[in-house]
């Protein structure tokens, strides 16, 4: 596997090879010295054109965990705002002596063009392009779901008939599409729950159960709700008519939270806007992996630079 | 298939209680001997080993299993190897005699990979290596304390160890 | 100048016959003398006679974008592909919205002396959509100009289409409309559908193009005004202008090679090439456009050529700027996607790339294919063999079929009876860079 751009191209095996070798790799905590040699002289470049503090310093610190060298550009103030393109950059960055390169932009498609337009030679990971794929999101959130499933047993393990209901703003969700493929590779069910205005075109040909009201999909007794968070561009742009007609009808209040089963999984890729889309209530319960999600995140990133990573000819 | 053997059964069997012995007689204070077998038959080896020796002894001897795949000096080259679990003996390693179990030695890569998980585990006393065969070809200055059987092969020649609770048969076979 | 005695030429694919050039127009075959040291003979066994191609959309980006095509460069890229005229799109910089840029553009292509440059003139000024352009110094100046057109943008604001409509109908002018709502529009990248929403880009609605067609049709025939819709590319849109002309409506339309051949599908590798305004579509909407052809519904084919320089496609998606080349390789698409199907004949599409196109843009010279004593303007194609096809004259590289191949290949252009194109090379006329 020379670059993850996405979930789609994950078949099964690999998948489940990902989450056991992160399983792995969390064993670390356990010793003495907290680090693999695994990369060592590797260089891995965290290329993020658009802000996002948590999923670089996640990428930089499993990086350093395998005993890579870490080298960072961030959009802001760069020779990108003066103009630079993205193949100019890539380029540049390559030149001072990458092996990977950790990427997240604003347009779709961003890192899929890096990794096949022959600009580069690194492998390429997709830290999120635009509206288009998470893949390393899609793998963390599946890694929670399993170990809070199976534990020490999940070793092996794919997600199997496990419920999954996804909330939020879905037409504009690289993290909704990561999560759909790759949770129907392992088994699991998918609900999208959204006002149609947030509804991708298209979303009736995709393997899941679409449903507008959020109270419908709960009485169905899923496994996991998966909130996400809603950005305010989609309150002006005339998709919702205001916050709090949102919140009463898709937010996970207190009272909906309270509905679920002791065993369903709270979750939410960060960061939250707490009484907006989820509760306080919910978001500091025992059913949430909110944190876990952000540590799991660590291994699960580990595992895909120890994957993609290739020395001289491709595998 | 027996034809084929050069190890049979009860040659492994006979084996092993030769080093077990051994091993006590190396080691003055057996209360500090933990194994460390490197996965996979390597930690099968560790298993009949420390059951070997407490039966000499009377005192049971902890055994863990030590992966080296994140070690290796070939990451980034061939196949994808997933890494299996490392899991510490009972008491940890810190100022033990640690004894680490392989079945085959040929070029050393691997226990020169094992001796740098070894110290991000922990600080033993001491560090002894067993095999079950030794094929010669060194690459690396590393050799083994305890030997079951000294085998010298050409180097384009495979040496194999088949254990039951890994492989389903007992033997070791040289293909030529 | 030299005369041409051109033998056994498939006269619009019919029959077989000679043709004769001189002195810049046609004459009859029989009045040349083959063995005469000024009359060279063109053995044009195998080749299909078609009237100079005439082009009713093209962008030469001359003035203000000269990186990525002049109108000399474009006149070459037109020449090889068969075309005698082209008429040149106002978003340059500054915008043709006056005649001193329409007349400038029309002087450039008389000094290129490839083919005939008919500017065209915006609708309103800088392309702004609020205030008319001088389109009546525009009418009346050097270039006669007859089409105008603020292609790139829509003319949305629906008082200034209707004032722009009633202004133009003064002289037997047209508006030529590109179709696109742009609140429905904004940002968006393909066609909107699954496959959009699979690859995270922003949609391009089918009903953004139709909506605009069907309020430009009310307001042409409410107006008695001439409309001229350009690169129509859905399904909706044929249906719409089908309805329009069984009434009586005067409203014509034109659909891009582009749009005869390639789907949407060629985006999901995130490649610029691809990239083109309105978007690629779907199988069905391609087949709806052909036929929209075949039955009349559809008058032209044009290709507007847009070529942009390679910062401009090496990039993100949707940073890149939207367009593809046309002019050297439009004969070969129209005959996979049209001949070939068996939906147009040759004698269609001379209709089709030629005779109506010079119609609705007022040219002279191409109401009857070969009529003695009209300008000479001819090509001559070679509908047998298939390669692949590259582009060879434009300035810029965006050539969304350089990975295919395709049937036939013009072998002779004539503009004015002067050979522009010899045996598939063009001719330098020695005219400025």
């Amino acid at each position: 596997m020379r670059h993850l751009l996405d979930t789609d191209g994950l078949g099964r095996d690999q998948a489940i090879a990902l989450l056991d070798t992160a399983a792995e790799f969390s064993g670390i905590q356990e010793r003495k010295v907290q680090k693999l040699p695994t990369l060592r002289g590797v260089t891995v470049a965290n290329l993020f054109f658009e802000d996002s503090t948590r999923t670089r310093l996640s990428f930089e610190s499993a990086a350093k965990k395998l005993s890579a060298d870490v080298i960072t550009f961030t959009g802001q103030g760069s020779s990108l705002s003066k103009g630079e393109s993205l193949k100019d950059t890539a380029q540049t960055i390559e030149a001072m002596g990458t092996q990977i390169m950790v990427v997240r932009h604003s347009s779709s498609g961003a890192a899929w063009r890096l990794a096949h337009s022959g600009w580069l030679n690194s492998s390429v990971v997709n830290a999120g392009d635009g509206t288009h794929a998470h893949p390393t999101q899609a793998l963390l959130d599946a890694y929670t779901m399993r170990s809070r499933l199976h534990g020490a047993a999940a070793t092996g393990k794919d997600l199997d008939g496990v419920r999954v209901v996804i909330v939020g703003d879905i037409a504009h969700s690289r993290v909704a599409r990561s999560n759909v493929h790759l949770l129907n590779t392992l088994g699991a069910e998918v609900t999208l729950v959204a006002p149609k205005t947030l509804m991708p075109t298209g979303v009736d040909k995709w393997s899941v159960t679409t449903q507008n009201n959020f109270d419908e999909a709960l009485a169905g007794s899923p496994d996991v709700v998966m909130m996400l968070r809603v950005q305010h561009e989609r309150m002006k742009g005339s998709h919702f008519p205001s916050p709090r007609e949102y919140v009463s009808r898709y937010g996970l209040s207190a009272e909906r939270f309270q509905s679920l089963k002791e065993s369903t999984l709270v979750m939410h890729p960060g960061p939250m806007n707490r009484g907006v889309e989820i509760s306080s209530v919910a978001a500091d319960s025992p059913q949430s992996t909110i944190l876990e999600q952000v540590t799991n995140g660590v291994w699960v990133r580990m595992a895909v630079l120890y994957s993609v990573y290739q020395q001289g000819d491709a595998r | 298939m027996a034809a084929d053997y050069v190890l049979s059964e009860s040659d492994i069997t006979r084996t092993i209680k030769r080093m077990a012995h051994e091993i006590i007689e190396g080691t003055p204070d057996t209360s500090s001997l933990v194994l460390l077998g490197i996965p996979t038959r390597g930690a099968v080896l560790a298993e009949r080993l420390a059951d070997q020796i407490s039966d000499i002894t009377g005192a049971d001897v902890p055994v863990g299993v030590l992966d080296v795949t994140m070690y290796r000096d070939d990451i980034g080259q061939g196949e994808l190897r997933i890494p299996t679990p490392t899991t510490e003996p009972d008491g940890g390693i810190d100022d033990k005699v640690v004894v680490l179990v392989d079945d085959v030695l040929f070029s050393g890569r691997t226990v020169r990979a094992a001796l740098d998980a070894l110290i991000d585990l922990g600080r033993p006393r001491t560090v002894r290596l067993a095999v079950l065969v030794d094929r010669g070809h060194r690459d690396f200055p590393i050799r083994a304390d305890f030997v079951g059987k000294n085998l010298p092969s050409a180097t384009h020649e495979h040496v194999s160890v088949f254990l039951e609770e890994s492989d389903g048969e007992e033997g070791v076979r040289v293909e030529r | 100048m030299t005369s041409y005695l051109i033998e056994n030429a498939s006269v619009v694919g019919e029959k077989v016959a000679d043709l004769g050039i001189s002195g810049g127009v046609f004459v009859d075959a029989k009045s040349l003398n083959r063995d005469d040291r000024d009359v060279t003979v063109i053995d044009a066994t195998g080749l299909v006679a078609l009237p100079g191609l005439v082009d009713l959309h093209t962008h030469l980006r001359q003035p203000g974008m000269d990186h990525a095509e002049t109108v000399l460069s474009g006149s070459r890229a037109a020449a090889a592909g068969g075309f005698t005229c082209v008429h040149a799109m106002a978003n340059t910089a500054p915008v043709a919205d006056s005649v001193g840029i329409t007349d400038l553009v029309h002087r450039l292509g008389r000094e290129a002396g490839y083919a005939d440059v008919r500017p065209i003139g915006a609708v309103t000024k800088g392309l702004e959509g609020a205030e008319l352009a001088g389109i009546g110094g525009m009418a009346n100046g050097e270039a006669q100009v007859r089409v105008f057109s603020d292609d790139g943008h829509c003319v949305s604001d629906s008082l200034v289409m209707r004032r722009a409509l009633e202004y133009v109908s003064t002289f037997d002018g047209v508006i030529a409309q590109h179709a696109q709502d742009p609140r429905l529009t904004e940002g968006a990248q393909i066609n909107e559908g699954a496959l959009s929403s699979s690859l995270g880009l922003a949609g391009w609605p089918a009903v953004a193009e139709e909506a605009i067609i069907a309020r430009d049709i009310l307001l042409a025939e409410y107006t008695g005004a001439r409309l001229h819709i350009c690169h129509l590319s859905t399904k909706g849109s044929v249906d719409i202008v089908r309805q329009a002309k069984a009434r009586g409506a005067k409203v014509t339309a034109e659909a891009t090679p582009h749009h005869l051949l390639l789907t949407e599908e060629l985006t999901s590798g995130y490649d610029p090439i691809f990239k083109v305004n309105p978007p690629l579509r779907t199988n069905e909407d391609v087949l709806a456009v052909r036929e929209g052809v075949a039955d009349g519904t559809i008058d032209i084919v044009a290709t507007d050529h847009a070529p942009h320089p390679s910062e401009a496609k090496d990039c993100a998606f949707d940073e890149a700027a939207f367009g593809m080349l046309g002019l050297e390789v439009a004969i070969n698409v129209v005959q996979k996607a049209l001949v070939e199907t068996g939906l147009l004949s040759w004698t269609d599409v001379a209709r089709v790339l030629s005779t109506t196109p010079a119609a609705i843009g007022g040219v002279e010279g191409y109401a009857t294919p070969f009529a003695l004593g009209a300008p000479a303007h001819l090509a001559l194609h070679d509908p047998s063999g298939e390669k692949l096809a590259t582009m060879k004259y434009s300035k810029s590289h965006n050539n969304p079929y350089r990975e295919l191949t395709l049937p036939g290949s013009i072998k002779y252009t004539f503009y004015r009876g002067v050979a522009t194109v010899i045996e598939s090379e063009v001719v330098d006329l020695g005219g400025h860079a």
